[in-house]
């Protein structure tokens, strides 16, 4: 049976981690996403998880040992966030280039300067071209069940990539839910053993990795990697599929929420979907035909969930937790990257809000409603909104 | 100047290598690195003085590439397909029997 627990959005990863049973997790300890590698070494100490934990002085050198593990062959996990993840990005890129399925799990948080340490997505997004698969988590449970997916997607022979799931600092990875864990056996049947058949130590037979690539090798090395991000998409939703057949919880690339109707979309990621949809119900109630949508999958973007819903609304407004300095957001980007060509497209916004954990009220909401509302009758005004700015101190 | 000792190994991968991109391009042969010709990149090229060299083999071990190998009497030959000119051995070269020279005058 599987056990119910009430747990942080930390110790949910640390769980994800331990049914997984990664044989090497390489960490180092940053805000907030310390108690993930502080859980799992209490997992490995106590016996529970049969692992090698390799304690790093930062997290340029966590991701390094991961790279070198995964390269050995074995199922390799590490977590991280913000300046963490930051210190990582050169690494990451070769972590896909070797087509390495390690998985990590983000506190998404801020970057500096100004130092701030709760939540936004800057972190993650700034590595959103680094080749690794990206998931982003409502809240604790789905923060568990989407590092098992990742492993499960990562792993499989047509993808072969690293994998990241983000989950809102403070806002998840401290805050306490009922997480349910599922059963070991299952994740065993769910997950398989992996048994990698392009990177392995085998002292009997030695390969080379991480090569240099001369100019006539590297553009096909690099489009491998694209080909990989492209099949990930159907390997993603059969895995999405079998994780509801025997855990019986549902994922989308795209989780929509009363869009049938729809006059105006609101899409956004991770917990501020939470939100999101209880603000939408409050609308509808007030009769506003609104609706909200939910990307789960950041990379590879879902470029046909998010046609099929251009399709439905006249407004697409965009609500994200991060900013893309002289361009707009980047999700922004990607939805409206996505719809360039199709000859009937809605009216896209551009909204950042919540940065560095500052909270998302409704009153913003209502502002960025209103400004969605008064495009529909009077066109865009800006190419960006900043929402709950305080202009004041400006 | 004595041929690679490695000249089997270079037509191997060189011919595994370029048949098919695999994942994480990876080369499953070891001595890949054999046919990445590093000499190109030299400025400076280790010169070679016989009468000096007392057989030390410094200059054989430091050589980070390697581009150094012994013939029968054990002194060093130099190979330059590989030798980066990055003049480690003639630094490590008790007797200065290395010197660097610009390629190119
Ligand atoms: S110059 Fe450098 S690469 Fe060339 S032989 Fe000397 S040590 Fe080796
Ligand atoms: S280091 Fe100098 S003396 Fe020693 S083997 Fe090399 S060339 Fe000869």
């Amino acid at each position: 049976m599987p056990m119910k627990k009430v747990m942080k959005g930390n110790e949910a990863a640390a769980w994800a981690a331990k049914l997984a049973k990664p044989k090497v997790i390489a960490a180092f300890p940053i805000t907030p996403s310390t108690l993930v590698p502080e859980k799992i070494s209490e997992f490995v100490a106590n016996g529970e998880l049969d692992a090698e934990f390799i304690k790093v002085e930062s997290e340029h050198s966590a991701i390094s040992a991961c790279v070198g593990a995964s390269a050995a062959g074995v199922r390799t996990f590490t977590a991280t966030a913000s300046q963490g993840l930051a210190l990582m990005h050169e690494i990451l890129f070769i972590a896909a280039g070797m087509r390495l399925p390690i998985v990590m799990a983000i506190g998404n948080r801020a970057l500096s300067a100004p130092i701030n340490i709760w939540n936004d997505w800057q972190d993650t997004i700034s590595e959103r071209d680094t080749g690794w698969i990206q998931f982003y988590a409502e809240n604790n449970q789905e923060a568990l069940d989407l590092i098992l997916i990742a492993f499960k997607v990562a792993e499989d022979e047509r993808v072969l990539l690293p994998a990241m799931t983000g989950f809102d600092a403070f806002i998840l990875t401290h805050t306490v839910e009922p997480v349910e864990i599922p059963d070991q056996e299952l994740v065993d049947e769910f997950l398989g053993e992996y048994k990698p058949k392009h990177a392995y130590l085998d002292p009997k037979r030695p390969i080379t990795q991480g090569t240099l690539g001369f100019p006539a090798h590297y553009m096909e090395a690099r489009y491998k990697v694209w080909e990989a991000m492209e099949n990930a998409r159907e390997v993603i939703k059969e895995a999405f599929e079998e994780f509801e057949k025997k855990f019986g919880r549902k994922y989308q690339m795209v989780e929509e929420y009363k869009t049938d109707d729809a006059e105006i979309i609101m899409i956004t990621m991770g917990s501020l979907a939470g939100t999101l949809k209880e603000f939408v119900d409050k609308k509808r109630e007030e009769g506003v035909k609104i609706g909200a949508a939910k990307i789960t999958v950041y990379r590879p973007f879902p470029i046909e969930e998010i046609r099929a819903l251009a399709k439905k609304a006249k407004v697409l407004a965009i609500l994200e937790k991060d900013v893309s300095f002289g361009s707009g957001g980047a999700v922004f980007a990607d939805v409206a990257r996505s719809l360039i060509n199709e000859k009937e497209k809605p009216i896209i916004l551009d909204f950042i809000i919540g940065l560095g954990g500052r909270d998302v009220t409704f009153e913003q909401l209502e502002e960025a409603l209103g400004i969605a509302e008064k495009a529909i009758k009077e066109g865009v005004e800006e190419d960006v909104y900043w929402i709950g700015l305080r202009k004041e101190i400006l | 100047m004595a041929e690679s000792p490695f000249k089997a190994d270079i037509e191997r991968a060189q011919k595994e290598l370029t048949e098919k991109m695999t994942p994480g391009a990876i080369a499953y042969i070891p001595g890949s690195s054999v046919i990445n010709k590093t000499g190109s990149w030299r400025v400076f090229k280790p010169e070679f003085n016989k009468d000096k060299c007392v057989r030390c083999f410094l200059c054989y071990t430091y050589c980070p590439e390697p581009a150094i190998y012994l013939d029968e009497e054990n002194y060093p030959v130099f190979d330059y397909d590989y030798c980066k000119g990055c003049g480690i051995c003639a630094n490590e070269c008790p007797t200065k029997a290395i010197t660097m020279v610009r390629e190119v005058k």
